[in-house]
């Protein structure tokens, strides 16, 4: 088992969320859900994050800033997309600037839908995600032997 | 003689100080969680995240970050080792300082614009205490007659007797030093009161394994520091000097808990003013009474 499933720290980005999501992602950090038991600590700097989450749906206006934030963290990383709007752009799908759901720009790992998503479906996303984190440290590992 | 002494001191601390610093680290977490109603992560969390970092891929944004920080994180064991084995207490402040002020050019180095203002911020810090911990080197000469560490061992009163004021101002700026809210202002582990990740916003992986290696080792060697004050030539001492490190360990983390970060200004006059009056006075007593 990697280290990386047992300190999964995240960082949060909001793309055009109507804020319902947000105040979800922001509740499963604090007292009542504590997430932090499973080492899971919320960062604001792309490279020390893991876990990439992101909220609502993707647009011309920030399609550049969910690509640059993904970029910038380091792999092993794993992305979720947090609420219906993340996961396929929601009600927002037919919106003039909107451009659909997360996947329109960076790959996705794991879909958390629910509208607005609740924080036990986030935690089980990130659990979920921490699956195909450990894969991919795996795949790293193996990839340097081999290098 | 002395130099063997040392080695083996700083040998012996790179091995002790970041097990004991992890395990501080830890403790410090869960009294942070119980404090705030939540269960918090468990004990050998520090450790699960300094493992995870080095398991990162390696991505840096120059060769030269990481091998400051190298050098900062060796300096720190010396500091350590310099301490711990007995010698000189001035060597120690000054060695720790260099750590310091490596840990500053490797944010510089990085061209970052937050990193940068971390890097700042941390100067303004090393400005704020540094004053008092030379202080502190100066009010311990006072109270033992040597600067070397060793000397407490033979000594018939305990610092604390004479030095009390230059104590207390220590206590004050051992919450920057320790890198605890309210004067955080450079590098916070908690990301709400963050400018991205301050001066460590460039450093990842292995690199940013250093640091946290780097800050249990600090937090040992400075925690020495107020142990340093209650031992005297009386064995039993020792468990009056442990008793209050960590009951000072608690405070910090009591006070980390409740107060949010202040502005830089703030940290400096405040730090002066009572460098000035804690320390200057208790050392113009012992230099004229
Ligand atoms: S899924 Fe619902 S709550 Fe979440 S951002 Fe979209 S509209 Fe808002």
């Amino acid at each position: 088992m990697s280290y990386l499933t047992k300190s999964p720290w995240v960082i949060h980005y909001d793309a055009s969320s109507c804020n319902g999501c947000d105040i979800e992602v922001l509740a499963a950090l604090c007292p009542g859900y504590d997430v932090e038991r499973f080492g899971i600590i919320n960062t604001g700097n792309p490279k020390h994050a893991d876990i990439f989450l992101v909220t609502g749906s993707v647009n011309e206006q920030n399609i550049h800033v969910i690509k640059e934030i993904y970029d910038q963290m380091i792999e092993p990383k794993v992305v979720v997309a947090c609420g219906v709007c993340a996961c396929s752009a929601g009600i927002f799908h037919d919106c003039y600037n909107v451009i659909g759901g997360v996947d329109q720009a960076i790959p996705v790992d794991v879909y958390a839908p629910g509208c607005a998503v609740r924080p036990e479906a986030i935690i089980d996303a990130v659990v979920q995600g921490l699956g195909v984190l450990d894969e991919k440290a795996k795949a790293l590992k193996a990839q340097k032997k081999g290098a | 003689m002395d130099i063997l002494l040392i080695i083996i001191g700083t040998l012996a601390f790179a091995v002790a100080a970041p097990i004991l610093g992890c395990l501080l680290s830890g403790i410090d977490r869960i009294i942070s969680a119980r404090m705030q109603g939540r269960v918090g992560p468990p004990l050998l969390q520090p450790y699960y995240d300094v493992r995870k970092l080095l398991e990162k891929d390696r991505v840096s944004v120059n060769a030269s970050e990481g091998i400051y920080i190298t050098c900062a994180l060796l300096f720190t064991l010396l500091a350590g080792g310099i301490f711990f084995s007995g010698g000189s207490l001035l060597m120690s402040v000054f060695i720790i300082t260099l750590a310091a002020l490596f840990f500053v050019i490797a944010a510089y180095s990085t061209r970052s614009p937050y990193a940068e203002i971390g890097a700042n911020r941390e100067i303004i810090q090393v400005l704020a205490y540094e004053p008092m911990v030379l202080l502190v080197a100066v009010g311990f000469f006072m109270a033992i007659g040597s600067f070397d560490v060793s000397a407490v061992l033979s000594a018939e009163t305990p610092a604390i007797v004479k030095a009390g004021l230059v104590f207390a101002g220590f206590m004050f700026v051992l919450t920057i030093k320790l890198r605890k809210s309210p004067f955080d202002l450079s590098y916070s582990h908690h990301a709400h009161q963050e400018l991205v990740k301050g001066i460590t916003t460039e450093m990842s992986g292995s690199t940013l394994a250093k640091v946290e290696i780097m800050h249990w080792c600090e937090n040992v060697l400075f925690l020495g520091w107020v142990g340093m004050f209650f031992v005297w030539a009386n064995p039993l001492s020792w468990i009056i000097a442990i008793a209050v490190v960590l009951f000072v360990w608690f405070l910090e983390i009591l006070i980390d808990n409740n107060f949010a970060r202040v502005k830089w200004q703030a940290m400096l006059k405040w730090s002066w003013i009572i460098t000035f009056f804690a320390g200057g006075i208790n050392i113009m007593i012992l230099a004229y009474l």
